[in-house]
């Protein structure tokens, strides 16, 4: 099919179904904002969509256009497996045209390999896995945790099974890797492991509890012991039998169970907080996995639920909530439901400037790139990796090159880049640790340092799309446009880097060396305009 | 004492002090003087500060702290030492310049932490305080970019707090004070052709190209003009506007070393560590906070002595260099300069396989030295033993340096400061007049 007549078939379908939209909306739908929005709606409303718009509706807040399909690509690659799609999947994508397209690609995004890279790193934030201080969980504990933790992702533990692991273990750090729950909280006394677990769990803050609610936590998990073993940093998580008495145990929500001597109160507390009706648990996951793709939680901040701190969205919630109870705690099932949803394959472009827009999720709210997407974005067109350091001797810091910053299991191992753009340091396991917001030693990195200047200049992806354009400037425009941006440039932005081009190159190359300068100078506008794109607001963010 | 030889002189700043206590008058031999002042009652006199962190730890019996009796097992081929201007003050022979310059510096010979890992001892020295308590505290740095950077004057337009030319990452840091207090690491070396730091000048591309790309990316940047109401998305053109007056603007200038004398250049050494030295001082002129010079390489657990001497001369030259133009620009009086490690070295030297004549790490006892805004020089504070194993006179903790740091740039050692979970701490541990006092 040629172009042409798949931009004739493109324009009939779009007439069809945007007057079909013009009745639906009864009033005029908001100017569509090429390349970034479609009028095409690939996406049927779901059960999400309703109870949003019903909130829009009652604030009279005017929702944002859907997203085109570069956008929607770019985002979901981004969210789902922090990773750029590759300029191929953008070229397949635009020429795909099954309607059930964008769900699709969720699927084969949510089976990855990446996707489970990054969500391990996610919870090995979470969990503050790190080999030292103020963790201190040593090498060979990161290590088998890690590598614990991403098998559950991979293999799609249930959430309710990752947890009650994740709590009732006990042995040693080595071979039972999830008892380093219990070694990954500073100073491992019965309060920081209760406000630990409230925080991970519960998504609530120790301090916002109330002191009758801490005590009585603390005292679930307060024969929690430690011991070392001949082996070199090998510890024992286990129950003190020193205290195998009968003892009596008060949840969270006042309700108190008998502990038979021997018996583990921490399995009581498990078998507690995983109830479906646990006023806590699926809400606090429901929450985070809402917060982590849409940038916001339906509770606000998502590991801040307390009673003072209201749901904006309640029907949603509960909504949520159910689903997930129905799929048996499945996070992947959650994350296909809300992927699916028009909501998330809104527009970033706000269509409202009502005060609650963005709480409400009016429109797709733009963050900028975690840090380790983002270096992991300049290594991939730089066709270089990162180099690592740690403030201790161990870990090593050697990591091969072709490894990616989302697959480094220890927070402990560090660069400057990620100091500098805000990566979690695993000290407390708040979603707040990591910090997105910019300053200006990012902007004067990302402007002007030498390590991205070098990644530009010897970029691999760069230097075959400077090859295959066989010197036709219009197609090495759109190839940068593809790689970087995963879209083609609009004719205004064809226009300015057409321009650029000629302005910079020279009108002739007879002889060798007028060659040898032209394809410098091409060189040269080519750095120029990926460094252009790289520093563009659209690169930069999620959106 | 305060005064002790005619070579030092008063600062005027302190003359004028002292003529304002009222009846006060010119008692000047009684070192009550300066307990008398309350920490709050202390006026400013440093507006900078100059760290030089002597990363891996040096030895103190080899430098500051010298044992010309205590035998081979002790101070191995370091026999000699060297005479200082201040009579009764000796250092390890390899320091000639310092010891001329005695009188601008005190030696603190009783430093103590007693932790012997790197990086606990790191955070005592940077933080004067230890790890464990749910708090990662900021670094003296931080703290004192804090008060005379953001939330004082600080108009300039180099960070208030620049690491030359790496940061050896989490110890030297913000801690709970979060991002903003990060510090600037310039990278690159002050000592190369260019001296490239890093965001402010970049290889190979002139200003022209500077402007031109600029332009282009304006032109091309579509979508943050569709969300140009976006918070994040103002926020990040008001950092790219600063960053754009250090690229184009006057920052590159600073950080130009070959505006200066080729014979001050030299002076320095025309090394990694020398430039640095001549850098920090270039930033003193701006009116930059605090300056880290990180030094590395003490970390000698193996043939330390040939690593000493290679390092030694680099060092003599590069510190007396920076305290000898510092003073004859005037700017030492109300510049601190301070210089220590991590902790210093085992006394005892281990001359078997694998060290072959190597000192592991120390923190019982090790040395450092503090000069200028307003501390006095010529003095030797504390005293260790005849092995140099332990502190036998006057111990000086990391909290005493730092606070005493603190009080002599106005800070009040005593004082709170907020922490990630807005709780008021204590700025530093309890000093029990542990202070430098004596030279303050």
């Amino acid at each position: 099919m040629t172009p042409n007549s798949l931009n004739r078939r493109f324009r009939r379908r779009r007439w069809l179904i945007s007057s079909a939209l013009f009745i639906v909306c009864h009033s005029v739908c908001p100017a569509i904002v090429e390349p970034f929005e479609t009028e095409l709606i690939q996406t049927p409303a779901k059960r999400i969509d309703e109870l949003i718009h019903k909130k829009l509706d009652d604030k009279g807040i005017q929702a944002a256009n859907h997203c085109s399909d570069a956008v929607f690509l770019r985002r979901a690659f981004i969210d789902v497996t922090g990773t750029l799609p590759p300029a191929k999947a953008s070229i397949a994508f635009q020429r795909m045209k099954a309607d059930n397209k964008r769900s699709r690609v969720i699927n084969q995004l949510l089976e990855s390999d990446s996707y489970v890279d990054y969500w391990t790193l996610k919870w090995s934030d979470l969990l503050r896995i790190k080999a030292e201080f103020p963790i201190n969980l040593w090498p060979n504990g990161v290590q088998a945790y890690h590598r614990w933790i991403k098998e559950a992702v991979s293999s799609d533990l249930p959430y309710d099974q990752f947890v009650r692991e994740l709590l009732t273990s006990s042995g040693s750090n080595f071979r039972v890797p999830p008892v380093n729950f219990y070694r990954a909280i500073e100073g491992q006394k019965p309060e920081t492991i209760a406000a630990a677990v409230a925080l991970t769990f519960m998504g609530t803050r120790f301090e916002s509890m109330t002191k009758k609610q801490r005590a009585d936590m603390a005292h679930i998990f307060s024969r929690v012991a430690y011991k070392s073993t001949d082996e070199w940093k090998e510890e024992i998580v286990y129950l003190d039998p020193t205290q195998y008495s009968p003892m009596e145990i008060t949840f969270p929500d006042g309700k108190s169970k008998k502990i038979a001597a021997g018996e583990d109160p921490r399995q009581a507390f498990a078998d507690w907080l995983v109830q479906p009706d646990n006023p806590w648990f699926t809400k606090s996951i429901v929450n985070r996995v809402w917060f982590w793709l849409m940038g916001r939680g339906l509770i606000h901040e998502p590991d801040d639920i307390r009673g003072d701190n209201p749901c904006v969205n309640p029907a949603l919630m509960s909504y949520l909530q159910k689903q997930f109870v129905k799929s048996g705690y499945d996070i992947k099932g959650l994350f296909r439901l809300i992927l699916n949803s028009r909501a998330y394959q809104q527009s970033a472009i706000p269509q409202s400037d009502h005060p609650e827009a963005e709480a409400l999720f009016a429109h797709y709210n733009v963050r900028r790139l975690d840090a380790e997407v983002l270096i992991d974005a300049l290594g991939w067109f730089g066709g270089s990796g990162e180099l690592y350091q740690s403030p201790v001797p161990e870990p090593f810091t050697f990591v091969p090159e072709y490894k990616r910053t989302i697959t480094l299991s220890d927070g402990t191992i560090t660069s400057q880049f990620l100091e500098k753009f805000g990566r979690p340091g695993r000290d407390s396991g708040t979603e707040l640790e990591r910090n997105n917001e910019i300053s200006v030693d990012q902007t004067m990195y990302l402007l002007n340092s030498s390590e991205v200047q070098k990644k530009i200049r010897n970029s691999p992806l760069m230097k075959a799309a400077i090859r295959d354009s066989k010197g036709n400037n219009r197609v090495l425009i759109r190839s940068l446009y593809l790689i970087l941006l995963s879209r083609n440039p609009t004719p205004e932005e064809m226009k300015s880097s057409f321009n650029y081009y000629t302005k910079m190159l020279p009108k002739t190359a007879n002889n060798q060396r007028q060659k040898r300068n032209l394809w410098n100078k091409r060189q040269q506008a080519s750095e120029d305009l990926a460094w252009s794109l790289i520093n563009s607001k659209e690169f930069l963010h999620r959106h | 004492m305060l005064l002790n030889t005619s070579k030092t002189r008063f600062n005027r700043r302190e003359f004028i002090k002292l003529g304002m206590m009222g009846g006060l008058g010119m008692q000047l031999g009684s070192s009550s003087f300066a307990q008398s002042l309350t920490p709050s009652a202390r006026k400013p006199i440093a507006r900078s500060v100059i760290e030089i962190w002597m990363w891996g730890g040096p030895s103190h019996i080899d430098t500051f702290d010298p044992k010309p009796e205590a035998g081979r097992e002790i101070i191995g081929p370091y026999t000699d030492t060297v005479e200082t201007n201040i009579s009764g003050i000796r250092l390890n022979a390899s320091m000639p310049k310092l010891a001329k310059l005695a009188d601008r510096y005190s030696i603190i010979r009783s430093l103590t932490h007693g932790i012997r890992a790197h990086e606990t001892a790191t955070y005592m020295m940077q933080t004067g305080r230890a790890p464990g308590d749910g708090e990662v505290y900021p670094c003296v740095g931080a703290v004192v970019s804090k008060f005379l950077g953001h939330e004082a004057n600080y108009k300039g337009i180099i960070p208030p707090y620049v690491v030359l030319t790496r940061s050896h990452g989490r110890f030297s840091e913000e801690g709970f004070l979060g991002p903003k207090f990060k510090p600037f690491a310039t990278g690159g070396n002050p000592s190369a052709s260019r001296f490239v730091v890093e965001g402010i000048v970049a290889e190979g591309i002139d200003d022209n190209r500077q402007v031109q790309r600029r332009e282009l990316k304006n032109q091309l940047d579509q979508f943050g003009q569709h969300i140009q109401a976006n918070p994040a998305f103002q926020k990040l053109d008001q950092c790219e506007e600063k960053a754009y007056d250090m690229i184009l603007g006057e920052a590159r200038d600073i950080f130009n070393l070959s505006l200066e004398p080729e014979e001050l250049r030299q002076r320095y050494g025309m090394n990694h560590f020398g430039q640095s030295c001549l850098q920090a001082r270039r930033l003193v002129e701006e009116g930059v906070p605090y300056i880290t010079v990180n030094y590395n390489g003490w970390d000698t657990h193996k043939t330390h002595f040939t690593t000493m001497n290679q390092k030694m001369p680099e060092f003599d030259n590069a510190v007396s260099a920076l305290l000898q133009d510092l003073s004859d620009r005037g700017l030492l009086e109300n510049t601190i300069v301070w210089c220590s490690g991590e902790f210093g070295r085992t006394p005892r030297i281990q001359w078997e396989e694998p060290w072959n004549g190597g000192r592991g790490h120390f923190g019982a006892c090790f040395s450092g030295f503090v000069a200028g805004g307003g501390f006095k020089g010529g003095q030797v504070i504390g005293k260790s033993n005849e092995n140099g194993e332990e502190v036998v006179e006057r111990p000086v903790y990391p909290q005493d340096l730092i606070g005493s740091i603190y009080e002599l740039t106005g800070i009040d050692p005593e004082g709170t400061i907020r922490n990630g979970s807005g709780q008021q701490i204590p700025l530093t541990l309890p000093s029990d007049k542990g202070r430098l006092y004596e030279i303050m």
